[in-house]
């Protein structure tokens, strides 16, 4: 819309083709009401339109008028299909068929894709809807919801809350359960069936859809059943195969797995990773040239962003490149305080060309890259920062070199890491404290990467990513097994040490295998197809399938020998943990128990390996996790080769291996208590405490219910309690409230537009100023912890209400004093617990609980309160 | 760096209020109460125990000042509760010191009177005091022994969704009594409209209801069944009969629930008033002493 308004006002030939009958659809699409926010406050707005902060209606109302004034060409209704040609001569199909020809593409199409269609007979009726905006609008209807993920169960739950409203609301889900959906909202859904506000059929699919009524497919058969409206939220296709398409031809050299001529040269993206953006150069044109990328679809979701890259990019292609980007002045503010005086355009040359994750970097990435960055000049011996302090931020050396104490109780021994390196990952990868001081070296001048800015720099840059990452293991490596070792030492480990996905509750190693089982069970299987293919003959498939088996048989049995020699040679491979966290068990008396919990930064599998016996415990994971595997062979010659190595592995192994007697001889003694502590463990973890930094427990044999740590935390923070007492799971009497976790990788913080969701110094995960209250953070936290609110007005002092009855007196002001003070247009932001960070005293719901219930502990406490029971 | 690991040691300490600090109020508590009982003994070595005359001795005085102090302080705990400044302190520990210290004030007020009783003001802040001591007392014994029940009770629920849930079984009790006769479905709607789950304290205390109108539509729609032979109408009355069944249990579970809570506070009722008629009287008792002994 940016775009075509200022290509109307330079007169440029132009046409908006907007797929719906109305501009700028994700905000359309907005919840009635909402207040939209203008952020970035300190980037101009540079576009033929205005937009400020305010109301949905009325800045759509206010674009459409702007949009009529300028006489922009809008044409609505016109979803495009597809694009081909080159620049000069693009043809452009849209789905009613009509062509369109165009010389240059501005492709803004947002990132909401296209919803999923219901597809069965009588989809098209006008009561098949895509769409909720208002839950409380429909009355007395019977209504299907279709899609049991996150947003189908929302609305699910939305038209039956309100038992007035009389709906008779159904869930249909096509898969048995509901794992799309986060935890929270399954149970909330389960709970709502309990209490006969809500029917749920899973396994089940729409076939027929009439007038009044849905004929619906379940195992048990077909059921019509009494419908008047369909809702369907069965997600929607990113957009990023269309884009991919654009521009490109068939190939006829090359086919896809299912035959399919394979597309070549269409617009290609930074990556595969699913939330890479199309390549761009800085003046937004894409790989296809005379096709640009502007927008939410660039990866600019802010609407600022949005229109300003619509000026520039119209700008830009009617030959105005002298045109300086919109965040120039950002940019020197940014630059301002750095003690050496340079362009802008000389900084971001200078630190891409000297910070080798940088390198691969295009002018337009950096420039948005070094928004969200500081440039630090340090003296010589300055602190950068302290070990054990918290952070999670990214550094690169862009001049000079600084040192890393690597003794805490010498620092006068140091080890310099040169220009163009990084240091500061392991707080990046595993959200742990800092594992060593580093001071300044001579002339250095460094580039502080924020967490979120990091991990989208290793999204988006192939090259970065893995230079990351061999950079990490090598020294974690160094630092966990410390010893006297050097990078040379390493070095063969390294080249074949692997980074592997762990999925939660998959084991690592599993008890009672040796290393030729391991090996085994590790090499790579042929997958038989044990279903005839089409036009095979009984007798051809039977061949066919013997001798594939004869052929895995054979593969298997050359495997044999290694994995024998392995086995005589007690070789086991050994893990870290890079992220996540890790829990041992091990079985005793025929029941799995719990034996300890390996957080990030820790690694496990050299009791084997130094033993040469099978493995005595299972690990797996807890969370998603990351685990680099080192090959044991080669562990194994290095063991061999530094006495000192060898004997730090055993002092680590005699301690955890006390630990394993002591719960083994408990279990024996006391079968029961040991039960407790496993299952209770157990609990925690899945609570998910194990991926917690810090999280608030309540010990239920102490807590009188008087909600004072809701009140404290309210009046701490604005008002607002970010803590639910009574909700919250409860096993053996110890209850996690609802209550953020401060997790080591806060999901929360993977699709907040103006990055609001921070780190902070203490670690606590935190929510800026900078919220303009999307709901995305909420949607995404796997513990439902996060509220959207609005700030409630001050209310009156302590000592007024205590000797005259002055307002709400403390804690959350209820409902009918904020009716009366309160201003119901103002914004909802995401309120979440901050750990109350720079108070002095520390928690306050902690420390307003009379009984001591209320504590909060991180990982390496919470197997204390297991072991302790506490109380 | 130190103070932040402080800080979160602190935090994650997992004692009760009872146990706060290796019982350090206890000791201290114990420590002040021998030291009064052996001031008590000096003095009464001294004036030839004559009972009379501990009032108005050194021992009487600082016995005095200290209890009246204590008292102040003590009192002060209902601003603590609600005041939330940001620098370090932590109710738990206030309520520890709060318990020993004010079980403390047995000794010294009952030293301090020298056993002198009558009808006057004296003896009246001595009754109040003691009178907030003993609702002081069953407080903790509540906050002891009531918790693990509570716990037990919810589970995993809230007393909202406990509410909710009342509220979304009277729905369709409503709906599914429409095909009984008129009689039923008035017994059905009396239990969805007259059901009271709170009250005033008494009702909130107990939790066992002989009046409630669920439980009565239950037994006499129960009673009406059995006479009845199947059919139509049975069915649905089996509907009804299935869904009173879920509501009693709820309501049993909801009723128990806040029994519980109120008595974590009905001890307060006592607790809070009487403190302020201890001040009020420990004033008068002040101001007599200095102005008319
Ligand atoms: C709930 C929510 C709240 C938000 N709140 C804020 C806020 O307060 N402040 C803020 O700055 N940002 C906010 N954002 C982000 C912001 O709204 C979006 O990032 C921004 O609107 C994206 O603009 P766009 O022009 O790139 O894409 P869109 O607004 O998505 O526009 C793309 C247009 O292209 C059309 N289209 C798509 N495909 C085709 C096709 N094939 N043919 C023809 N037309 C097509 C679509 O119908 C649509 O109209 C919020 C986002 C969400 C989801
Ligand atoms: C004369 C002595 C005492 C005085 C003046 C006194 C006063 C008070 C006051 C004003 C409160 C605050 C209540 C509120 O605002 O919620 C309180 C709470 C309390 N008192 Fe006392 N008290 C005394 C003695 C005791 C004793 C001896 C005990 C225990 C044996 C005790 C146990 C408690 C408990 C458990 C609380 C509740 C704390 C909480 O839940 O926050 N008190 N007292
Ligand atoms: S808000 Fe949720 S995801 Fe984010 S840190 Fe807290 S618990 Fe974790
Ligand atoms: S730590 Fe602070 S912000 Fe977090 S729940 Fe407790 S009182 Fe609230
Ligand atoms: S302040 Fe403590 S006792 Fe009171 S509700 Fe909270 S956890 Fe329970």
């Amino acid at each position: 819309m940016s775009a075509a308004n200022r290509a109307a006002a330079r007169g440029l030939s132009h046409v908006l083709l907007e797929k719906t009958d109305h501009l700028s659809d994700t905000i359309y699409r907005y919840q009635k009401g909402k207040h939209v926010m203008a952020t970035p406050v300190s980037l101009t707005l540079r576009s033929d339109c205005t937009f400020d902060a305010g109301k949905r209606e009325a800045i759509l109302e206010n674009w459409n008028q702007q949009t009529a004034t300028a006489k922009a060409n809008v044409r609505y209704k016109s979803d495009v299909k597809s694009v081909t040609g080159t620049r000069g001569d693009f043809t452009i199909t849209l789905t009613s068929g009509d062509v369109v020809k165009a010389e240059t593409i501005i492709m803004a199409i947002g990132t909401q894709g296209n919803p999923n269609l219901v597809r069965c007979d009588g989809a098209k009726l006008p009561h098949v809807q895509y769409q909720l905006d208002d839950p409380r609008e429909y009355f007395d209807e019977h209504i299907f919801v279709i899609g049991g993920g996150d947003a189908g169960i929302e609305n699910a739950r939305g038209l039956a809350e309100d038992a007035e409203q009389n709906n008779t609301v159904t869930i249909v889900n096509r898969s048995k359960d509901f794992s799309k959906a986060k935890a929270a909202n399954v149970e909330m859904m389960v709970e709502a069936q309990k209490a006969g506000r809500l029917n749920i059929l899973s396994e089940a699919s729409p076939s027929k859809i009439e007038e009044g009524w849905i004929t619906v497919e379940t195992p048990e058969g077909e059921s019509r059943l009494p419908c008047n409206r369909v809702i369907a939220r069965m997600g929607s296709a990113a957009p990023r195969g269309f884009v991919e398409s654009i521009g490109a031809s068939p190939d006829p050299a090359d086919l896809d797995d299912k035959g399919r001529l394979k597309l070549k040269g269409g617009i290609q993206f930074t990556s595969e990773a699913r939330d890479a953006f199309p390549k761009l150069s800085p003046q937004f044109e894409t790989t296809v040239p005379g096709v640009y990328a502007i927008g939410a679809l660039a990866g600019y979701p802010l609407i600022k962003h949005c229109m300003n890259q619509g000026y520039d990019v119209v700008e830009f292609i009617a030959g105005n490149t002298a045109l300086k980007p919109a965040d120039e002045p950002l940019l020197e503010q940014r630059l301002k305080d750095v003690p050496i005086q340079k362009s802008v355009a000389d900084w971001l040359e200078f630190l891409r060309s000297n910070v080798e994750i940088l390198k691969g970097l295009s002018p337009l990435q950096m420039r948005e890259f070094l928004l969200d960055c500081a440039v630090k000049v340090y003296a010589e011996n300055d602190v950068i920062f302290e070990r054990n302090a918290i952070g999670s931020s990214l550094f690169g050396i862009a001049a000079g070199t600084v040192k890393v104490e690597i003794n805490p109780q010498d620092p006068s021994i140091t080890i310099p890491i040169g220009q163009g390196s990084i240091f500061g990952e392991v707080g990046l990868i595993s959200g742990r404290r800092r594992g060593a001081t580093i001071r300044a070296g001579a002339d250095c001048i460094v580039v502080e990467i924020p967490r979120t800015a990091a991990l989208k720099l290793m999204g988006s840059n192939e090259e970065a990513k893995k230079t990351v990452n061999r950079i990490t293991t090598e020294r974690h490596l160094l630092q966990i097994f410390g010893s006297g070792l050097q990078a040379a030492d390493i070095a063969e480990i390294l080249k074949v040490a692997r980074v592997e996905e762990i999925r939660p509750g998959q084991s690592v190693i599993k008890e009672g295998l040796d290393g030729g089982d391991e090996f085994l069970a590790r090499a790579p299987r042929a997958r038989i197809d044990r279903e005839p293919t089409k036009g095979e003959t009984q007798e051809a498939f039977a061949a066919r399938v013997a001798a594939e088996k004869a052929a895995e048989a054979e593969k298997l049995a050359a495997l044999q020998p290694e994995a024998q020699s392995l086995r005589e040679a007690g070789i086991y491979d050994i893990f870290i943990v890079r992220s996540g966290s890790m829990t041992v068990e091990k079985v005793i008396g025929g029941k799995q128990v719990f034996l300890s919990y390996i957080p990030a930064g820790s690694y496990f599998g050299e009791m084997a390996l130094v033993d040469r016996g099978k493995r005595t415990a299972t690990v797996r994971a807890t969370v998603r996790s990351q685990v680099v595997r080192l090959n044991g062979r080669l562990f194994r010659e290095l063991l061999d080769n530094k006495p000192a190595l060898k004997k730090k592995l055993q002092d680590d192994m005699k301690v955890r291996q006390e630990v394993n007697n002591f719960i083994e001889e408990k279990k024996k003694k006391f079968s029961g208590v040991v039960d407790m502590y496993s299952e209770v463990a157990e609990f925690l973890v899945k609570q998910g405490i194990g991926e917690a930094t810090d999280a608030l427990l309540i010990d239920e044999t102490l807590c009188i219910g008087c909600d004072n740590c809701e009140r404290a935390c309210a009046d701490s923070h604005d008002g607002l309690s970010r803590l639910n007492r009574e909700a919250g799971k409860t096993y053996a009497h110890l209850h996690v409230p609802t209550s953020c976790r401060h997790c080591e990788q806060p999901q929360c913080m993977t699709d907040c537009p103006p990055n609001a969701i921070r780190r902070g110094a203490d670690g606590e995960v935190f929510i800026s100023d900078a919220c303009i209250g999307c709901g995305n953070c909420q949607r995404n936290c796997p513990y439902g912890v996060i509220r959207m609110d609005s700030v409630p007005p001050k209310k009156p002092g302590l000592l007024q209400w205590m000797l005259f009855g002055f307002g709400p007196g403390p804690g959350e002001p209820d409902k009918d004093w904020l009716k009366k003070h309160y201003d119901p247009k103002k914004p909802k932001v995401a309120i979440k617990c901050d750990m109350c960070a720079g108070k002095s005293g520390g928690p306050a719901c902690v420390r307003a609980c009379p009984t001591g219930a209320a504590i909060r502990v991180s990982p390496e406490q919470f197997l204390d309160v297991v072991k302790s029971g506490g109380r | 760096m130190a103070q932040q690991r402080k800080r979160a040691k602190a935090v994650a300490s997992h004692e009760s209020f009872l146990r706060h600090a290796h019982f350090r109020w206890l000791k201290v508590a114990a420590a002040v109460s021998l030291v009064v009982i052996a001031g008590f003994a000096a003095t009464l070595v001294l004036t030839d125990f004559r009972l009379r005359h501990t009032g108005s001795s050194w021992f009487g005085y600082t016995s005095g000042t200290l209890g009246a102090g204590l008292i102040v302080w003590l009192a002060m705990l209902g601003i603590r509760k609600r005041a939330m400044t940001d620098d370090a302190w932590s109710l738990k520990a206030w309520v520890s010191a709060h318990v020993y210290l004010g079980l403390s004030l047995i000794v010294i007020g009952t030293l301090h009177s020298g056993l002198q009783f009558g009808w006057n003001i004296h003896t009246l802040a001595y009754a109040l005091m003691m009178l907030v001591i003993l609702s002081g007392l069953f407080g903790v014994f509540a906050y002891a022994k009531i918790p693990p029940i509570l716990s037990d009770n919810r589970g995993e629920t809230t007393q909202k969704q406990m509410l909710e849930k009342i509220h979304a079984l009277d729905g369709r009790l409503l709906e599914v009594a429409r095909p009984l006769n008129q009689e039923q479905a008035a017994l059905v709607v009396r239990a969805v409209r007259h059901t009271r789950i709170g009250g005033n304290v008494w009702q909130r205390l107990n939790s066992r209801r002989s009046n409630c109108t669920t439980a009565n539509a239950q037994r006499v729609l129960l009673a009406t069944r059995k006479r009845m032979s199947d059919g139509p109408q049975a069915i649905a009355l089996d509907q009804v009969l299935t869904l009173l069944e879920e509501k009693c249990v709820t309501l049993a579970k909801a009723r128990r629930h806040i029994r519980l809570r109120s008595l974590l506070e009905v001890w307060l009722f006592i607790h809070i008033p009487t403190t302020l008629a201890l001040i009020a009287a420990l004033t008068a008792h002040i101001v007599s002493v200095f102005f008319f002994w």
